[in-house]
């Protein structure tokens, strides 16, 4: 597990870098002990990793902020368009509305880890295969739906596709190649 | 007015993450590198940068320059194909970067700024870029047969090589960088003949897809420079209201919060998340100045459109006697509206920036790159060349980043914070503090004899959003893009007049919103058409077919769309299908919709079949995306697109109540594309402008309901009206 110190060490390596000023107000930051946050350990993508911040800080923010996984998208907030999806324990969720608080030690995948396993592989080759894609900015949140379906329903009918996908929202629509998409990845090896 | 309060300390890796965009084993690199120009050649002695768009080093490596920002709709791949081909580059050896802010070298030709919109990247930029290349491939084989000593016109580029045929030698592109380098451009490299394409025409894998597969794509929202600080605003909610008072004790005490900036029209929360700045707005106490909007209502919206419609506009254009032709025939009148509507893009407006003493810098997605830079400048003082912008791919625009509002804010914000912050705007604010496409109203009145329109008159009043974005392109009160495919319209019609009545809508913001101009108008003429077929008694399609004599590209695109949709064959009850035709964007497109209306009077949309003539085709494939995606984003519109006002403010904020079309809701959609040796047209748009009027025909034919405003109305739908 990685210590909160090495990756303080790192960030201050990425600025020297790039010859960006450190800030002031951050030194003072820095050395002040105020507030206590707790230190959630959340395990992502295999690997525990600790955030501190309060437990009712919603999964979406603790990853794209505070771990960097930017491939998660914010689109609402509410759970109604699905850009945040990721899977708790292989189940789809909005990681919008899931506190960081509420998970435990249950395994988090994201769209960053999703192609390490065989459903999440095969709906990544047969999106590029079929060219699903348009802005993308959706599609994390698409593909961390269709590779859940997969994993639970092999050999999806049409109104399965739309069950599992109708969360999703996509403003390019998409949706006609996310349809054939799912089928092919369905039917390859 | 600012307050800083003390911050969580830093003991988490949020700083850790520098993201550079790279990623491995693609070839796609974005955003962080500046090009090197054509003026800046000579510093460039292990490159041959021939012009501003391509760069070649030693190793053959082509590294192209985007003048276009890709936001979906696959430019970044087709601009790289139409320069790989006339530099007959090695596509494998292709690597590309978003360009600079820099209006000279990378200004859109038809709007002489650095745009992408309209939907004309591909039209605006295709002789330019093809020259690009052909003239960087003409250097290159001079440069191989000074070195043979042998005549140029012996010797041929093909794959990112140079070969001379009668002696059988070759040389790759990287071993003729030096040489080429001490060449000079020649003014007009010849062209390749079409026939000779070995590129373009082909459905390329698309060079920005392997990273949006896997979270490695950046857009505007991802950026993390070192030390980023999170944002998020509250605008006032009453257009043009300002703030009065802040009680910011509360907001002060949730953990993470690290500064609330107070402006004069927004208050935004710092925090060390985007949690602890969304949950440090919700504790803040905001009292608004609401201002003199704060009655406008969507009453008080549409009751001035309907008067200004009600006078004269400016001529448009004008043929024969529409007046005298008017009083002939069987005359129809008939009048359209459409609603204000939010873009909703699905990367909520975002911009991150660093102000410091001496220079700003900006991480954003943009359509119009050096209007970003121009915002940042004028908002610090700084000069232009102090202020550094990084494009980034961007999560949706459909116009809504041809404005620079999202950076002129956060770099309001950021000069009251100390180093980078990154200001994301709630779904709630991007929705209800958008620049929304404009309320519409068309009045038409025509006349039609023997089965044909003998006389036509069209009123087009509404926002001129050229007006605003573009001054010069107004001129004696005609929007050239508020008449685009009305005062053209493809019908042979003897006599006819197009007016344009300029009314601004009182307090709302206006903005252009993907089908512009052509979106109103051709909803509005294909819907009238219908309504004129019925009165000729003739059939849509036919009705349509024979005013099309001198527009023979789309009679083609007719007959195939009608035959390839069962146009004519018999349908259950309460199903119908209705046409449309256009000629938008340089691209001529028949369309035929397919739904049901059931009892409740909710519309099924079951199947759209388009024609498609656009020219000639880059990458045919993004072609079908682009009108897949475009006749999805008008069935939203027109299945459920609103935006109302009450009380000075706009009343939908998230998508539970600004609903978006979902794939159990999408149709089966097939796009016929159409062979053509003619140039390119633009195709972004042109499905979201097919879609309304072609389900609008469709409802008529299902349920003899003739619908004029959009979104339908359900309830005039309905078999049980409830009460």
């Amino acid at each position: 597990m990685k210590t909160a110190r090495i990756l303080n060490g790192a960030w201050q390596k990425s600025a020297a870098e790039m010859s960006y000023e450190i800030p002031p107000l951050w030194h003072t930051l820095q050395t002040q002990q105020t507030l206590e946050l707790p230190v959630v350990n959340l395990h992502v993508n295999g690997e525990v990793k600790a955030v501190e911040a309060a437990n009712d800080t919603p999964l979406l923010w603790a990853l794209r902020d505070l771990l960097g996984l930017t491939g998660t998208k914010f689109g609402c907030g509410i759970a109604q368009c699905g850009a945040c999806t990721v899977h708790v324990d292989g189940k789809p969720v909005r990681s919008c509305v899931v506190p960081i608080g509420s998970i435990g030690e249950r395994a988090i995948t994201t769209i960053e880890g999703i192609g390490a396993t065989p459903p999440g592989r095969k709906v990544q080759q047969a999106w590029l295969h079929l060219e699903v894609i348009q802005c993308g900015y959706c599609q994390s949140g698409q593909i961390m739906s269709a590779a859940a379906l997969l994993a639970g329903k092999p050999d999806p009918s049409d109104a399965d596709i739309d069950a599992a996908m109708a969360g999703n929202i996509c403003r390019c629509g998409t949706y006609v190649r996310i349809r054939e998409a799912i089928k092919k990845a369905a039917r390859s090896a | 007015m600012q307050s800083n309060i003390e911050c969580t300390p830093m003991t988490t890796s949020r700083r850790a993450f520098l993201k550079v965009g790279t990623a491995a084993g693609t070839a796609l690199l974005l955003g962080f590198h500046i090009p090197v120009t054509g003026s800046a050649a000579a510093q460039a002695r292990s490159s041959f940068v021939p012009n501003a768009f391509i760069r070649i080093d030693r190793q053959g490596a082509v590294t192209l320059t985007m003048p276009q920002v890709e936001m979906g709709q696959g430019v970044y791949t087709s601009v790289s194909m139409i320069l790989a081909e006339e530099l007959d580059a090695k596509w494998e050896q292709v690597a590309l970067e978003a360009a600079p802010p820099n209006d000279k070298l990378y200004g859109n030709p038809l709007f002489g700024i650095q745009v992408t919109g309209n939907s004309n990247s591909i039209r605006a930029f295709w002789t330019s870029l093809r020259k690009a290349g052909a003239g960087a491939r003409a250097m290159l084989i001079e440069a191989a047969a000074r070195r043979w000593k042998v005549d140029a016109n012996t010797c041929h580029a093909d794959n990112g090589a140079v070969t001379h045929a009668t002696t059988g030698r070759s040389l790759a592109y990287g071993a003729l960088v030096e040489d080429a380098s001490h060449l000079s451009a020649p003014q007009d490299p010849p062209l390749k003949d079409p026939a000779h394409f070995k590129i373009i025409g082909k459905s390329l894998q698309r060079l920005d897809t392997p990273e949006k597969v896997n979270g490695q794509a950046l857009y505007g929202i991802d950026a993390m420079p070192p030390g980023v600080k999170f944002a998020t605003l509250a605008i006032c909610p009453v257009f043009g209201g300002t703030v009065g008072h802040v009680e910011d004790s509360k907001a002060k005490q949730v953990p993470g919060v690290c500064q609330i900036v107070v402006l004069d029209d927004l208050v935004a929360v710092v925090g060390d998340h985007m949690w602890a700045a969304k949950q440090g707005l919700a504790a803040l106490d905001i009292t608004w100045d609401e201002g003199p909007n704060a009655h406008v209502t969507s009453d008080t919206v549409w009751r001035q459109l309907r008067a200004a419609s009600a006078k004269s506009g400016a001529v448009a254009r004008t043929a024969g006697d529409a007046a005298k032709a008017l009083s002939s025939g069987e005359r129809l009148d008939s009048a359209y509206e459409l609603p204000f509507l939010a873009h909703a893009p699905m990367e909520p407006l975002n911009c991150t920036v660093h102000v410091k003493p001496d220079m700003c810098e900006v991480w954003v997605g943009s359509q119009v790159l050096t209007r970003a830079q121009a915002a940042a400048a004028q908002v610090t003082g700084l000069p232009l060349d102090k202020v550094t912008v990084h494009n980034h791919l961007i999560g949706g625009g459909f116009g809504r980043r041809l404005e620079a509002d999202m950076v002129e804010k956060a770099v309001r914000i950021a000069k009251a914070v100390d180093g980078p912050v990154k200001v994301v705007w709630s779904r709630e604010e991007d929705i209800q503090h958008d620049i929304y496409r404009p309320v519409y109203r068309d009045v038409l009145a025509a006349s039609v004899a023997d089965g044909r329109i003998v006389g036509w008159t069209h009123r087009i009043t509404g926002s001129s959003i050229l007006a605003r974005w573009l001054p010069p392109a107004f001129k004696n009160g005609i929007d050239i893009d508020g008449v685009d495919s009305a005062a053209d319209i493809p019908y042979d019609i003897p006599n006819l007049r197009v007016e344009f009545q300029r009314d601004e809508p009182p307090a709302v913001p206006t903005g252009f919103w993907r089908g512009v101009g052509p979106n109103n108008n051709v909803f509005a003429i294909e819907s009238f058409l219908d309504e004129l077929a019925k009165k000729a008694g003739k059939d849509p399609v036919a009705f349509r077919r024979d005013m099309l004599g001198k527009v023979p590209r789309l009679r083609a695109a007719l007959d195939l769309v009608a035959s390839k949709a069962g146009w004519g064959t018999p349908l259950p009850a309460r199903t119908g299908r209705g046409v449309a035709a256009q000629t938008a964007f340089g691209s001529f497109i028949a369309t035929v919709a397919e739904v049901k209306v059931d009892e409740n009077g909710d519309v099924h949309v079951q199947r759209i079949v388009s024609a498609v003539d656009t020219g000639i085709v880059v990458n045919p494939d993004t072609v079908l995306a682009q009108l897949q995606g475009g006749l999805i984003f008008g069935l939203t519109a027109a299945l459920f697109g609103e935006i109302t006002i009450d009380k000075g403010r706009v009343q939908q904020s998230n998508f539970q109540n600004y609903r978006m079309l979902r794939i159990n809701e999408a149709p089966k959609i097939e796009v016929h594309l159409i062979a053509s040796g003619e140039a390119p047209g633009g195709i972004g748009e042109t499905g979201t402008t097919a879609a309304p009027p072609a389900v609008g025909n469709a409802i008529y034919a299902a349920t003899g309901i003739r619908l004029r405003r959009l979104p339908i109305d359900r309830a005039l739908l309905a078999v049980r009206k409830t009460a």
